[in-house]
């Protein structure tokens, strides 16, 4: 019952993968900033970068309306770039001004982009001399947040790995949740947990500096999110252990993840069953409602958010549907082996992208459904192909039981629209 | 390095994107780090294109780096010219691939690529967007266009359209219309729906009308001096501005300056009583210059209102704004600054602001309604209807537009004469904006809030919009409560008034009598 019971004989952990290289349609690593400074909340962003790189916050997050929102760029100017003003003395400044002005903040992470990686500006030593500075009060940690080091969703990676090395030693017994979740679903994966005796239960990122999980050799930790390889590497440096286990979307995923966590807290079956059995009844059922339109139709999964492999698995096991290809920019199969384990082999495995060659492969394969950026959606539905942006994933609650319902309903809705519109003359 | 929260100009090539994405058959190839293809969903969600912007980015990574970055540029040349076959090519670099200096143009030129190149030079850490799109149209305007000879009839390019500009699309229209009725022709409408090849007939045209002077006054001025084509001054925004416009082209073509203006409803509408409500209405304008300098008029002239502030975000077009604070008797605000427009808007106290969507968002923050006159633009400043700025429509459309957001006509009075009738209360607005009332300030929270409800703009930050008192004053309580029964949107300035009266009195204690001793003294 609790088992991956019908294990494929052959699976996509086995398929070749098809890589690419060529143009990448893909958000750059900043891009994270947009969800993790909501989520934590004493935390700021200051990304050290260009015009480009604030433009591409403010587009990406497509509203403004925070006068201050707890993230800005420090923008490189041509005095910074031709030596006549020290770059580092222009960042104390900076930095100086920002947090005097709001001294709410408690965390701040200086985010390296693009040119300041080109230009070598060594942010992990500005962080240091920062935290000196402004200790005890504030932190200062660095990342990067690159276009030329990560995609999207790996940003939330950088960020989280960074943190990692500053977290307080403990030889607790403890359990620690990775990846930044809304609160509602966090308190869900929490409630269920606990409710099954597990705990203590830590989480990182946590909402509040003060908050920050201990780690140590007895910590275990399980992802919450398929893109958090750096993060899992650097807990482990600290001696922490990884569960793995399928990402916990849908009603298998979920439970696979939630058993994995079980078993390694000697959580008894009976007790399992007791508090999943409500919960997955009610993921069943919202599923069965949501994926009606979705049963056999096809989908192909552009690279983007990282998500695509265990989102492939949940659509094709539970909702009846068929990949085509599932592309992702890139392929850990660390983190996301438990998954492709259970995807039956026949579609595409795809890494990285040459983007104009896989738009040719989805107009020949006229997928059902295609998950892609918003560069590309409405592009590809003048085509008459049905689209699902792929950054609705990452803002959405998704995961868990009770969100497995919602999940199905961001790839129905666009189908169920193609299906209720009338557009055309009638003759 | 400057710290930037919000910024009304992107880098400048996507000011390049905007000219390329606006033509057809060109096609950009843009020498750029993985991330920057961001800039697609501009034009495909923003202005909900139904193509990709005809741009190939070289997404180069950090392992690239330390190989050949320049070899990557030219293989992805080739392979967009292949695949995409265009009339011509704009090359250029973004903001990091300035840094490692492949000097795009130079490696194209060594191609053999048969179609017309054109390197973009666009300094991405001292310019802005708008330079980018001016400079990128300048560069194909001279490479392309050639003398020829001009066409038998009279005919006119117009210039400056181009992607994600405000009303961009009908605006071409209008000024067609008000070409038309003054017996004009169209020569070529450039860069938007262009190809490169119509550029190379813009010399056959008698006229240039320069449309947005942000984003073709320096072509408009190549094509004066190589081409011997004259270009106007004059943007037609708002009734006085057309008819100047019309008199303007007339000059230049040695033409009858006709007019149709049946279809102008404005002036009526203006002068009719519904419209006594505007006389005076405080209002604040911010934008790009050339939309500011024309709602400035409108303003004043055209509407009765009182304006209180201006300025603009684009520093090219900085004397002009000045000139304009001049006749206007203001201290007017360069900068793109977007904390610095806050504080200007906030000092001021407008009954309205005119500005683009970032003081949309100011507005909202300071509870005072705002009405969008200029880019950066909003998925919302491309609607589905025809709804142009320019010419004869647009002075009516502008009028509804800038109307819309107030509380109107009898409705204010109405609101004064029940202002304790519960539906009348303070949050609940104008009665013709159900879900944009601002929301009393116990309900919203500012760090919990949906990413929906951000969406539909219902947040009001803690900032009540008539916090605005004075430390050493002091209200007494039933001057307070007297001031509570002022409806809310004029709630600011009698505050704001009364204290000025009773500082220049010397008052420190503001009494029911200071109100309305206040409120003769400033009686208009």
């Amino acid at each position: 019952m609790n088992h991956p019971a019908n294990i494929p004989a052959t699976t996509c952990r086995d398929t070749p993968v098809l890589k690419e290289r060529g143009q990448r349609e893909v958000f750059c690593g900043l891009t994270g900033i947009i969800w993790l400074h909501r989520k934590m909340q004493d935390a700021f962003f200051l990304v050290v970068g260009s015009r480009t790189c604030a433009h591409l916050l403010q587009s990406a997050a497509g509203v403004m309306i925070f006068a201050e929102p707890r993230f800005g760029t420090a923008i490189l100017e041509e005095t910074d770039l031709a030596g006549m003003a020290d770059a580092n003395d222009e960042l104390d400044r900076e930095v100086a001004r920002l947090l005097s002005r709001r001294p709410d903040i408690k965390q701040l992470f200086l985010v390296g982009s693009c040119p300041s990686e080109v230009i070598k500006l060594d942010l992990a030593r500005a962080a240091e001399r920062l935290t000196q500075i402004h200790a005890p009060h504030v932190r200062v940690l660095n990342y990067s947040g690159s276009g030329i080091e990560t995609t999207f969703t790996q940003g939330e990676d950088a960020c989280l790995a960074s943190m990692v090395p500053v977290l307080p030693a403990t030889e607790a017994r403890e359990l620690l949740l990775v990846g930044a979740l809304p609160d509602v679903v966090e308190d869900q994966a929490v409630g269920l947990l606990s409710k099954m005796g597990i705990g203590p239960i830590r989480v990182l990122p946590a909402p509040r500096s003060a908050d920050a999980p201990g780690v140590g050799p007895n910590t275990v930790f399980a992802c919450l999110q398929p893109f958090l390889g750096d993060t899992a590497a650097a807990l482990e440096r600290r001696g922490a252990r990884m569960i793995q286990a399928p990402f916990p979307f849908g009603e298998e995923g979920t439970t696979l993840w939630l058993k994995a966590i079980a078993d390694e807290f000697g959580v008894d079956d009976a007790t399992f069953e007791a508090v999943t059995a409500a919960p997955r009844a009610r993921a069943r059922t919202a599923i069965a409602n949501a994926s009606a339109h979705l049963r056999g139709k096809t989908i192909f999964f552009m690279p983007d958010s990282q998500l695509e492999i265990p989102l492939a698995r949940f659509l094709t096991r539970e909702c009846g549907m068929e990949a085509v290809e599932i592309g992702q920019p890139f392929i850990h199969k660390g983190l996301v082996g438990p998954d492709l384990d259970l995807i039956p082999a026949g579609p595409t495995i795809s890494e990285g992208q040459d983007v104009d060659k896989q738009l040719d492969r989805v107009r020949a394969a006229r997928p059902d459904l295609t998950v892609c950026g918003l560069g590309l959606a409405n592009p590809l539905e003048a085509e008459g192909l049905t689209t699902k942006w792929a950054i609705e994933l990452v803002f959405t609650p998704v995961h868990f039981y009770d969100q497995a319902g919602d999940l199905a309903g961001l790839f129905s809705r666009p189908l169920r629209r193609r299906d209720l519109l009338k557009l055309e003359a009638a003759e | 390095m400057k710290l930037t929260v919000w910024t009304y100009e992107g880098p400048p090539h996507v000011g390049a994107m905007r000219v390329a994405t606006a033509m057809k058959g060109l096609h950009y190839v843009l020498h750029a780090p993985q991330g920057d293809t961001y800039a697609d969903l501009l034009f495909t969600m923003i202005e909900r294109r139904n193509h990709r912007p005809p741009v190939t980015y070289t997404t180069f990574e950090g392992r690239d780096l330390g190989e050949d970055t320049a070899g990557i540029f030219k293989q992805t040349c080739q392979d967009a010219y292949d695949r995409f076959k265009p009339q011509a090519i704009i090359v250029g670099a973004s903001c990091t691939a300035e840094l490692i200096q492949d000097d795009p143009g130079g490696l194209a030129e060594t191609m053999d690529i048969p179609v017309p190149v054109v390197a973009l030079e666009l300094p991405s850490y001292q310019r802005k967007e708008n330079f980018g799109s001016d400079e990128t149209f300048y560069q194909l305007v001279k490479a392309l266009a050639g003398p020829v000879e001009k066409t038998p009839e009279i005919t006119a390019n117009l210039i400056g359209p181009l992607a994600l500009g405000f009303r961009h699309r009908d605006d071409i229209e209008e000024v067609k219309g008000l070409l038309y009725e003054m017996g004009i022709g169209i020569n070529v409408v450039a860069p938007f729906d262009a190809t490169p090849e119509d550029l190379t007939r813009l010399g056959a045209a008698h006229v240039n009308i320069l449309m947005y002077p942000e984003h073709a006054e320096t072509a408009a001025r190549h094509m004066e001096r190589a081409l011997g084509i004259p270009y106007t001054r004059t943007v037609p925004i708002g009734v006085g501005a057309t008819h100047d416009f019309v008199a303007e082209v007339a000059r230049l073509c040695g033409v009858e300056p006709k007019k149709d203006l049946s279809r102008l409803r404005q002036p009526w509408w203006s002068k009719s009583v519904d419209s006594t409500y505007l006389t005076g209405k405080r209002v604040f304008l911010f934008g790009d210059a050339t939309h500011v300098k024309t709602a400035a008029r409108i303003a004043r002239d055209e509407m009765g209102f009182e304006v209180v502030g201006l300025g603009c975000y684009n520093r090219e077009f900085a004397r002009d704004i000045r000139a304009l604070g001049k006749e206007f008797g203001l201290e007017p605000l360069i900068t793109d600054d977007y904390l610095e427009v806050e504080k200007a808007i906030e000092e001021a106290a407008p009954e309205m602001i005119l500005g683009t969507q970032m003081e949309r968002h100011i507005g909202k923050r300071l509870g005072i309604p705002c009405a969008v006159i200029s880019a950066p633009v909003h998925v919302q400043d491309f609607p589905a209807r025809y709804s142009p700025q320019m010419g004869w429509e647009g002075a009516n459309v502008i009028f509804d537009t800038w109307i819309h957001p107030l509380v109107m006509g009898l409705e204010e009075h109405l609101l004064a004469m029940f202002r304790e009738d519960f539906e009348f209360h303070d949050e609940a607005g104008a009665s013709h904006h159900g879900g944009h009332a601002p929301r009393s300030v116990a309900e919203a929270s500012v760090a919990e809030v949906a990413p929906e409800e951000r969406i539909s703009g219902k947040v009001k930050d803690e900032v009540a919009p008539d916090a605005t008192g004075s430390d050493v004053m002091v209200w007494l309580a039933d001057a307070e409560k007297e001031l509570k029964k002022i409806p809310f949107f004029v709630r600011g300035k009698a505050r704001r008034n009364t204290e000025k009266f009773a500082a220049e009195k010397g008052v420190t204690e503001i009494s029911v009598d200071t109100l309305y001793e206040a409120k003769a003294h400033y009686a208009r």
